[in-house]
């Protein structure tokens, strides 16, 4: 049987970036949510977006998922602009909200399918992809659940394997951990790690929680809008030169100047 | 030459490999209706309510008021009818309303809880899942009506058989119509506190300055004024084109009013959306 292969698996063997952000900015009136933002993310690249609370995380993601229109600056996942080819980026992307975006009184199986419809899949392409899905996260069991009876770690978790239903090679995840117990919170951390590695999948991981960007991670500092690092966590570490992540964070952002950023 | 070929043959075969070829319309309308149908049955409060709502008007308001109000014979009825026969299309015009509503109230609740989102990061034009959000509504609505038709036969209201198959055009376009002006409050409107607010400068304002309740010679005699603005009520014009419609009969002015209310409020609900132009982009902050 010769089969063609999915797009997710040209794009992982692909040289265009997998997201590449180029001198974004974005206000509300007369707020800067966004100050010339700009980076680039490769395939397999894991990158954690660090940020408090109102540093321009959730803007951004906006904007990269074309929920708002991106006016000044370029975005382009696979090459694709936001702007003006917004199907084919669109298919590419993977997205965990911050808030749930889950229908409680529907079973686990429901949303999936309903997510895969979205994504003009058939339902015979999407049921084995569910399945697989919910195998790797240990909810197969609950499949026919409401997601009313599960807990917050497993709608999170079901939450990450419905971004991950049509094969994106980007997945955005925002503040995916908030609320989370220790426990729920490592599994995600360790399962989106290892998807990284083996599937070559591109992955921003916005949070305000420093711990979340390991040593081996790649970070991207956005402090009131603007970029204040992006490396490496040892070189940023070393570039501030303080002993931890937390340091230099801290370190950066008194050292920046004050803007207005936006809410969270 | 060939690159070029082989570049355009890889862009299409990514497409239709991605989901993204032409039978992705007709899938993703059906996941949304689905889900709108789905979600219907599990609320059996909201499905109750909409029924008991006309069946209140008809079995309480329209009883009393029928020695109040005199209906001479108009078209298209052909006798003299009691006042239930009257009023049951405007009611079932205020099913569809009603539902546009909810719908619209649904979409704020979506938006503020985030699945309006999930619905905006599908790769499919917006404009397309807009209108399929649109019909799944549409759909429901119509359910809901022919249950209400069912039910107010006891109370006498008897269109001729065939009237119950001609009726359903005019429930979709109407249905189509109220629902679109739903979507064009829910894009358009941040925040509706509560379905109160909708009562109050919605649902009762078009509901009672239209022909639902009385026929407009009636109120011609009252106020001129308010005869005109019956008239340019789109809520009166879905309300004589589902009345002729039960009736066999098709009125024109009335269809192309409903008609054209339809494009305006989706060209509207088109533009609120749109996160370049819209309100989206204005409305000072991410939700």
């Amino acid at each position: 049987m010769t089969m063609m292969p999915p797009p997710s698996t040209l794009d992982r063997v692909s040289s265009r970036p997998a997201l590449s952000v180029t001198e974004v900015s974005h206000g509300f009136g007369r707020r800067t949510a966004l100050d010339r933002v700009g980076f680039t993310i490769r395939p397999g690249d894991f990158t954690v977006l660090l940020g408090p609370n109102g540093a321009g995380k959730t803007t951004l993601f906006s904007l990269i998922t074309g929920l708002y229109h991106c006016g000044q600056g370029r975005i382009l996942v696979f090459g694709h602009d936001i702007s003006t080819e917004p199907s084919p980026a669109l298919a590419r992307i993977g997205v965990v909200f911050q808030q749930s975006t889950l229908d409680l009184d529907l079973t686990v199986d429901q949303n999936l399918f309903y997510h895969a419809a979205l994504q003009g899949m058939a339902r015979a392409t999407a049921a084995p992809r569910i399945a697989a899905e919910l195998d790797r996260i240990g909810l197969a069991a609950r499949r026919k659940d409401r997601v009313r009876l599960l807990s917050g770690g497993q709608r999170r978790r079901v939450e990450l394997a419905r971004a991950l239903i049509h094969q994106p090679t980007l997945l955005l995840l925002d503040e995916p951990t908030v609320g989370l117990d220790m426990e729920s919170r490592g599994f995600l951390l360790e399962h989106v790690r290892r998807l990284c590695g083996e599937q070559r999948l591109a992955v921003l991981w916005a949070t305000h929680l420093i711990d979340e960007a390991g040593v081996d991670a790649r970070a991207i500092i956005l402090h009131g809008g603007r970029v204040l690092a992006d490396g490496p966590v040892p070189t940023i570490i070393r570039d501030a030169g303080v002993p931890t992540l937390k340091a230099a964070f801290d370190r950066l952002v008194a050292a920046a100047p004050a803007v207005a950023g936006d809410r969270p | 030459m060939s690159e070029a070929l082989s570049s355009i043959g890889e862009a299409d075969r990514l497409d239709r490999t991605a989901g993204l070829g032409p039978m992705r319309y007709p899938r993703c309308l059906g996941g949304i209706v689905r889900r709108e149908a789905l979600r219907w049955v599990h609320q059996r409060s909201r499905f109750v309510s909409a029924l008991v709502r006309p069946l209140v008007w008809l079995a309480i308001f329209a009883a009393g008021f029928r020695f109040v109000l005199g209906v001479s014979i108009i078209p298209p009825y052909e006798t003299y009818i009691p006042y239930e026969v009257y009023i049951a299309p405007g009611l079932v015009t205020m099913i569809l309303l009603f539902q546009g509503m909810q719908s619209s109230l649904s979409m704020v609740y979506d938006r503020e809880m985030g699945s309006m989102r999930l619905l905006m990061v599908s790769p499919l034009p917006r404009w397309f899942l807009l209108t399929a959000k649109l019909i799944a509504g549409v759909i429901v609505s119509i359910v809901q009506a022919y249950i209400f038709l069912a039910i107010a036969w006891f109370w006498e209201i008897e269109p001729p058989i065939w009237g119950y198959l001609t009726v359903l055009p005019a429930l979709a376009l109407a249905g189509l119509m109220l629902g679109a002006l739903g979507l064009v409050l829910s894009s358009f409107i941040r925040q509706l506190e509560n379905f109160a607010g909708v009562m109050n400068f919605v649902i009762f304002p078009m509901f009672f300055a239209s022909s639902a309740l009385y026929p407009l010679w009636h109120v011609k005699e009252a106020s001129l004024t308010l005869y005109w603005i019956c008239q340019l009520n789109p809520f009166s014009h879905a309300t004589e084109l589902i009345r002729f419609a039960l009736y066999g009969r098709f009125n024109l002015l009335s269809m192309g009013v409903v008609a054209l209310f339809l494009l305006i409020f989706m060209g509207l609900a088109v533009y609120g959306y749109d996160p370049g132009r819209g309100l989206i982009a204005r409305r000072g902050g991410p939700e």
